[in-house]
């Protein structure tokens, strides 16, 4: 597994300088909206991978539930820290984006609030972990990540109320796209996804070792205590 | 299951006999839902037309932090003469406690609503043009819906440090939904222009998904193994 990180490594360096270049260069301008649609290449795939980053944080909330395996809630750990930070990316590059274009900053429209929701939500998991002083902090973590979940569909349906201002889908959701700039979108998404695979696998290893560190040390203190003695 | 009324039953009449003997979690809801509205009142000064859109956001905002005040109580009480342990070692069900412990703060709670409306009513001038009975139905769904995940968070939060700022911190961004269904029904009502019905609904279906849970997951949260 250790040599796969570097090769990870290289190919998301290649991947994300691709990207950039595709996003920057490679892809026709936007007709109506002009260079500021370029950004729709960051925004995108940082939506899906922080989307991604939270199911699989679901994911090892559940296994821990299940089988009480330090190893998941390492990984949820990780996953919910990275995938809050792509979870930013999107709030702060929508806003930008919807300056020019709508003419406001932000709505309260049924994709941003919910992606705001999810954000809070995670942030507040985020500050459970933090806070938590006890040997349960797993534990509550990974309830707190099953009720969330349990929260987004309920938020979904409470905003779908509301008139919906963010642009349709343009990919699978039946509206139209340049093939060039899908593949551009894509190659992005990809890029982020190894990207965020990378971060959390480094987040993982610096938990479970930083874990390693503290049993020894409180198996060194204690060996110390009764030595003394 | 009557084991698990039984204990329902003793805890709810224990905690209701300390509320009514101290006053503690009513007085200083009771004070704090005052303020805010005092301070709202006089920090707006809203018409009676714009009160009536803006009211059910304030109703529910002051109802959910003098909600905050009571819940960080509930379990804090257990603390004292590690009452809470001794729950732990006795073999009696986890949940029942959580639903003795959810009842009594739907109670105060209440009780707190049906106090303080009159007083927003003069405050801002009130008077429903909607089906005012309505009202009825989402206060009760609406404080169930705060009090279940309060008293569940409350309890995860006694795990943590500086526990009094974190039950709002956990409890605020997952009652979102909830409080967009109060706050949007309660100010259908008033102008009486839209239906209340899709908000009662869904908070009937949060309340449904989040009573399941908090009860499902109370055990683990109590016993933390």
């Amino acid at each position: 597994m250790k040599r796969v990180f570097p090769i990870l490594a290289i190919l998301t360096a290649g991947l994300l300088s691709y990207g950039l270049y595709g996003a920057l260069i490679q892809a026709p301008t936007e007709q109506t909206m002009g260079e500021v649609q370029r950004i729709f290449y960051y925004h995108v795939p940082s939506a899906w991978t922080a989307f991604c980053l939270f199911f699989v944080n679901l994911a090892a909330s559940i296994a821990y539930l299940v089988r009480r395996n330090p190893k998941a809630d390492a990984l949820a750990l990780a996953s919910a820290e990275v995938g809050v930070v792509f979870c930013t990316v999107v709030l702060v590059t929508g806003p930008i984006w919807a300056r020019p274009v709508w003419g406001i900053w932000w709505t309260w429209d049924l994709r941003l609030t919910l992606t705001l929701v999810l954000w809070l939500i995670y942030v507040s998991y985020l500050m459970l972990r933090r806070f938590s002083s006890s040997g349960q902090t797993p534990l509550m973590a990974a309830v707190l990540a099953v009720l969330g979940a349990l929260d987004v569909p309920l938020v979904y349906f409470s905003i779908w109320f509301f008139r919906t201002q963010h642009p349709q889908p343009v990919v699978g959701g039946g509206g139209s796209i340049d093939p060039r700039m899908l593949h551009v979108l894509l190659v992005n998404w990809l890029a982020f996804m190894c990207f965020g695979t990378l971060v959390c696998w480094s987040r993982y290893r610096l938990e479970m070792v930083r874990r390693q560190v503290e049993e020894t040390q409180a198996l060194e203190s204690l060996l110390a205590a009764g030595g003394s003695r | 299951m009557s084991r698990t009324a039984g204990v329902t039953r003793a805890t709810l009449v224990k905690d209701l006999r300390l509320e009514w003997r101290s006053k503690d979690a009513i007085n200083s809801m009771l004070f704090f839902a005052l303020l805010v509205v005092v301070i709202f009142s006089f920090s707006f000064d809203p018409t009676a037309e714009e009160s009536r859109r803006i009211a059910g956001g304030l109703v529910w905002v002051a109802f959910l932090f003098a909600a905050v005040v009571a819940l960080n109580q509930t379990w804090a009480r257990e603390l004292r003469n590690q009452v809470l342990d001794a729950y732990r070692v006795s073999p009696a069900p986890a949940h029942s406690l959580f639903l003795a412990k959810v009842v009594g703060n739907f109670i105060f709670v209440s009780v707190l609503e049906a106090l303080m409306t009159p007083l927003f009513v003069v405050f801002y001038n009130l008077r429903a043009i909607g089906p005012a009975y309505q009202l009825l139905v989402v206060a009760a769904l609406g404080t169930w819906a705060l009090v279940v995940n309060g008293t569940f968070f409350a309890a995860m939060s006694l795990r943590t440090r500086s526990r009094e700022i974190m039950l709002p911190l956990l409890l605020f961004p997952i009652t979102i939904p909830a409080l967009l269904a109060m706050v949007e029904a309660t100010s259908s009502i008033l102008t009486g222009e839209f239906s209340a019905k899709f908000w009662i609904v869904l908070l009937a279906v949060y309340d449904v998904v989040f009573t399941t849970g908090c009860v499902l997951f109370f055990e683990i949260v109590l016993h933390g193994e």
